[in-house]
């Protein structure tokens, strides 16, 4: 790969240690996967912000000492716990001094303190083509897909060394050719009304995900009226049955106006039709078998908008939640700082709804709360919950975990 | 008998010695491998219960999340790493931990990649000499 002199002088250390071990780290990437050059790229978004283990604090507290210094702007992950309401969210000592830790090493290289999976609702937002680094699967699937921005999907302490560099090796999704779609998925028979219930929107990028593996896929035949909130669901979910980075929905996403403009005029390599029953099947599976009550209702993943707030108060229509259940809803500062200004919170809380800001649902301090089962209407959450919280889950729409947790747990599905 | 030479292509520089613990299926280094003690805790795979400690890992490709790469480096701080990793594709999620770790812990994990039909050649036990330098795989006739 072809390093210019200013590249080289910093590989050299000119630009001190962190920012030649970073450009060391972006040659060696580049070199690997056939990268002639590195790009510049507008901004970053950084995935390396949970805690999980000391390599990730060590990581960043070096850089950060080693005079490590963001040179494009750089939004952040989630944090593992609630940074404001770390008491409320029962947050263990330990778990705060690391992720304290974290927070201190990102802000010290200059991050903005984002806190958030959806860097994409509010913040840092890049518009269709532009050249960006982001880690955090569904952002990437989101901002590739939805947006047209050019992302790989970068993995954890890549994304840091992106931000120090502001550049990245030029391959993969950065590259026109690498966008082209090779699957073509074509909704067979699936009723109209069904589009009725967005549950139906992270069930398709479930199934999307499943068959298209880490390949580019098309989709055919998603009705235009789907919201941003099913785009980010339907990302979400692809991105967490399989490791896609990009899709194109035909007639909606930005390079897939037409059939021809996502295969780039060439013929699909494979079609693939998915029928009512596999939908119907996918929701299913989401779920864990005969769970009749949970005591956890989890919104959030990834963090919610300002529209889903505005859903939920509409369908909760100023009911409490009912019995010990735990209504958690998790979102960024900024959609925190909107609804608390508008009244929106109050009624929230008021019907027993708990918000949080900052942290991720999958990584809640299980040893701190004693939940039984978790319902959301996340596929992404879902299909993690067991493996990360060991808690059985349930899917199901909106809707339905609302009157689950009106009626104190017992599960209600109406789903698909 | 003698050694068997197969010619690689070096992805992660450097050379390893040990057993080969192979597997026909991707490996996810989150989610798929205890980071605390290197061992394969993903109770759907089949090398489930395994320690990944200094062998010579061999699967065709990794899968999974992106936060593969801090898991493996933290493997390599705890010194629980694979000494090294044979694949048939290596992608960048994979790749990227053992390279950071070069850099920043001084010890890396070496990773070639092979083609299938020497890939297959493989088992489980045998003693490799891995030379992600020179770019080969040496499997050692050893009774």
């Amino acid at each position: 790969m072809h390093l210019t002199d200013g590249e080289r002088a910093v590989l050299d250390g000119q630009a001190g240690d962190a920012a030649s071990l970073a450009m060391s780290v972006l040659r060696d990437i580049g070199a690997v996967f056939g990268a002639k050059r590195l790009i510049s790229v507008s901004q970053v978004h950084i995935d390396t912000t949970l805690y999980m283990v000391d390599a990730g604090v060590d990581f960043a507290e070096k850089m950060a000492d080693m005079g490590g210094q963001f040179t494009v702007p750089t939004s952040l992950n989630p944090s593992a716990i609630d940074l404001i309401r770390w008491k409320e969210y029962r947050t263990p000592p330990d778990l705060l001094e690391n992720s304290r830790w974290i927070e201190a090493a990102y802000l010290r290289m200059g991050a903005a303190p984002t806190w958030t999976c959806t860097p994409y609702q509010h913040g840092l937002i890049p518009r269709f083509g532009e050249q960006i680094a982001w880690g955090e699967s569904n952002a990437i699937a989101f901002a590739n897909s939805v947006l047209g921005a050019r992302t790989n999907r970068y993995a954890d302490l890549m994304d840091i060394c992106a931000a120090i560099i502001g550049k990245v090796p030029e391959f993969g999704l950065h590259l026109t050719e690498n966008r082209r779609a090779e699957i073509l998925i074509q909704l067979i028979d699936v009723p109209e009304k069904c589009f009725e219930n967005t549950a139906i929107y992270p069930v398709l990028g479930y199934l999307l995900g499943e068959i298209a593996g880490d390949t580019v896929a098309a989709i055919d035949g998603i009705p235009n009226r789907i919201p941003v909130s099913g785009l980010k669901a339907f990302s979400a979910a692809a991105a967490s049955s399989g490791a896609v980075g990009l899709f194109h929905m035909i007639c909606i996403t930005p390079e897939a106006q037409t059939t021809e403009m996502c295969f780039q005029d060439r013929p699909p390599k494979q079609v693939v039709d998915i029928c009512f029953h596999q939908i119907q099947d996918a929701a299913e599976r989401l779920s864990s078998a005969a769970v009749p009550a949970v005591d956890l209702i989890a919104l959030g993943c990834p963090h919610y908008s300002f529209p889903e707030f505005m859903d939920l108060i509409r369908l909760l229509d100023g009911r409490r939640i009912g019995g010990s259940v735990e209504f958690w809803v998790f979102t960024s500062r900024s959609a925190y700082a909107w609804i608390r200004d508008c009244g929106m919170l109050k009624r929230l809380t008021d019907s027993g709804v708990t918000v949080f800001t900052d942290g991720c649902p999958l990584q809640y301090p299980g040893q701190s709360w004693k939940f039984s089962a978790a319902m959301t209407d996340s596929a992404k959450f879902a299909s993690y919950c067991f493996s990360q919280t060991g808690l059985a889950c349930v899917f199901g729409s909106l809707s339905d975990c609302v009157e689950t947790a009106v009626s104190g747990g017992r599960v209600r599905r109406s789903i698909l | 008998m003698t050694d068997i030479l197969l010619t690689a292509c070096p992805v992660v520089s450097g050379t390893a010695e040990g057993p080969a613990l192979v597997s026909s299926q991707p490996i996810s280094f989150w989610g798929g491998v205890d980071p605390h003690t290197g061992r394969i805790h993903d109770p759907k795979h089949e090398l489930f219960g395994q320690s990944v400690s200094g062998q010579i890992l061999v699967f065709p490709h990794g899968k999974g999340s992106s936060t593969g790469s801090l898991m493996m480096l933290e493997l390599v701080r705890i010194y629980k790493a694979p000494a090294a990793i044979i694949n048939i594709r290596t992608e960048p999620i994979l790749a990227t931990g053992p390279i950071v770790s070069r850099y920043f812990y001084g010890r890396s994990i070496p990773i070639i990649t092979l083609a299938p039909e020497d890939f297959c050649q493989i088992r489980t036990g045998q003693h490799l000499v891995v030379n992600a330098s020179d770019g080969f795989v040496c499997i050692r006739d050893i009774p």
